[in-house]
């Protein structure tokens, strides 16, 4: 998932064990009981801040690294109109990467120090970046069902408890649309196209099946839950409901196509649950703690536009000014 | 390394490679943001920069990609002035200043009267 909020047991143990001044606490969370926003001048618990820094950050590096597998296909885009929109959707990715950033430091937590946890390895992204993009069919299905599925998760943070989060995902859902539009449409042609286009588009489908599943992380029986995250409106939905509203929107919308998905198991029951195979919850540890297909490269690539960009940051570089942490 | 992409492979990179840290910051701008001629300049976001003129070209590749932009402000952040969230309750009795409202102002019902008691006290003369 985008920012996920699975806790670890020593940081589920940690957040209900953090005391807090109870009136200051208490003023607080009737505030988000309320349904109004928190700013950033406001007092906040200490586990509320860091929970939002390290969920916006990863998702703020999501689009970020999001860019660089779609990015190298702008030179090989079959034709004009598709590039425009690759280059269009693409340079979107890096602008959301650019607002998320700014949210995350109304936290306290600066720009570089982020970029730099990224490059060490301290903070994640999402694991479905860690796959590659072997042909145009993978930037059609990216387009659409992995931007669909990031739209899922980011309809539902919208409404959280952070202002300047919630601000900036109003923003890009509204542009991310354009994302999932171009992306069905690209995803239409091929499946309406030759046999040849019909199979790398089926290809890309049964690859992206499984990464795409693991999307909204680990199952809720098997993942840490923090009521508080939930009272403090940080997270909103469950991992399950979210895959479950994902797998509803998205899979009737292929299998109209006459595409398939690679699970004989993957149905709908009467109940609106879908029902599908163990996406193999293992693989998806594994690529989360680097051994992915893409996770040294990405890295790598990101590790390459710091070195090459210095000298223009440094030229650029003013020392009389001072930072000051963004107000809104 | 071993990939699959041309253009990553024509970099050739080598992902031991060690980054030196980047520990100085680019200022902050705030960014304002004019629709159309005459609506009012809104807040929008920030943008990181070295100078104003590179803060509008930021600006403007962040907030003006799409849609209508007459124009774009960037102000530096520490020049901005805000009370503190603690000052808050200074606005709250605002809203119970209806005197400063149009509808506070209602006269019909004394008119109607009025009109009502003027036709009566008619009537009682003629």
């Amino acid at each position: 998932m985008y920012g996920s909020t699975n806790l670890s047991e020593e940081e589920a143990k940690r957040m209900n064990t953090t005391v807090e001044d109870p009136e200051k606490l208490e003023a607080f969370e009737s505030r988000i009981a309320r349904g109004e926003k928190i700013e950033p001048q406001d007092w906040m618990p200490v586990e509320y801040s860091k929970q939002l820094i390290r969920m916006i950050e990863q998702h703020a590096h999501s689009e970020i690294v999001g860019a660089l597998p779609e990015g190298t296909w702008i030179t090989r885009a079959p034709n004009f109109r598709r590039k425009l929109a690759l280059i269009a959707k693409v340079q979107d990715e890096i602008g959301h990467g650019q607002l998320l950033y700014s949210a995350a430091e109304t936290l306290g937590k600066t720009r570089e120090e982020m970029l730099n946890d990224l490059l060490s390895g301290k903070s994640k992204y999402s694991n479905v970046f860690n796959y590659p993009a072997l042909t145009w069919a993978d930037i059609a299905v990216i387009g659409f069902l992995v931007d669909g599925a990031a739209i899922v998760n980011q309809v539902i943070n919208s409404k959280g408890s952070y202002g300047p989060y919630c601000r900036a995902l109003e923003r890009i859902c509204y542009e991310e649309s354009f994302h999932l539009k171009q992306g069905h449409d690209n995803v239409v042609y091929l499946a309406t196209g030759t046999k040849h286009q019909r199979a790398i588009l089926q290809d890309a489908i049964n690859r992206w099946y499984r990464p795409l599943l693991h999307f909204f992380g680990p199952p809720d029986k098997q993942s840490a839950h923090s009521e508080k995250l939930m009272k403090w409106k940080v997270k909103l939905a469950s991992n399950d409901d979210m895959r479950n509203q994902f797998l509803d929107q998205y899979v009737p919308k292929i299998w109209e196509l006459d595409i398939t998905f690679p699970d004989p198991n993957l149905k709908k029951n009467d109940d609106g649950i879908w029902e599908f195979s163990d996406p193999d919850w293992n693989e998806f540890k594994r690529v989360i703690n680097g051994d992915g297909p893409c996770n040294a490269e990405r890295i790598a690539v990101r590790k390459f536009a710091e070195e090459a960009g210095r000298w223009v940051r440094q030229a650029l570089m003013n020392p009389s000014e001072k930072y000051v942490v963004p107000l809104a | 390394m071993n990939t699959l992409d041309p253009r990553i492979k024509r970099l050739s990179l080598d992902p031991s490679t060690e980054v030196e840290k980047t520990n100085s910051h680019l200022i902050t701008y705030e960014v304002f943001h004019q629709e159309k001629r005459g609506k009012h300049v809104t807040h929008v976001g920030i943008v990181h920069a070295s100078n104003p003129e590179m803060a509008l070209v930021m600006a403007k590749e962040v907030f003006g990609r799409r849609g209508k932009t007459t124009n774009l402000w960037v102000v530096k952040t520490s020049d901005v002035y805000t009370f503190g969230s603690d000052d808050e309750d200074m606005f709250e009795t605002t809203p119970e200043k209806t005197f400063r409202d149009p509808a506070y102002y209602k006269v019909r019902d004394r008119i109607e009267k009025f009109q009502n008691k003027q036709k009566f006290e008619h009537e009682q003369r003629t």
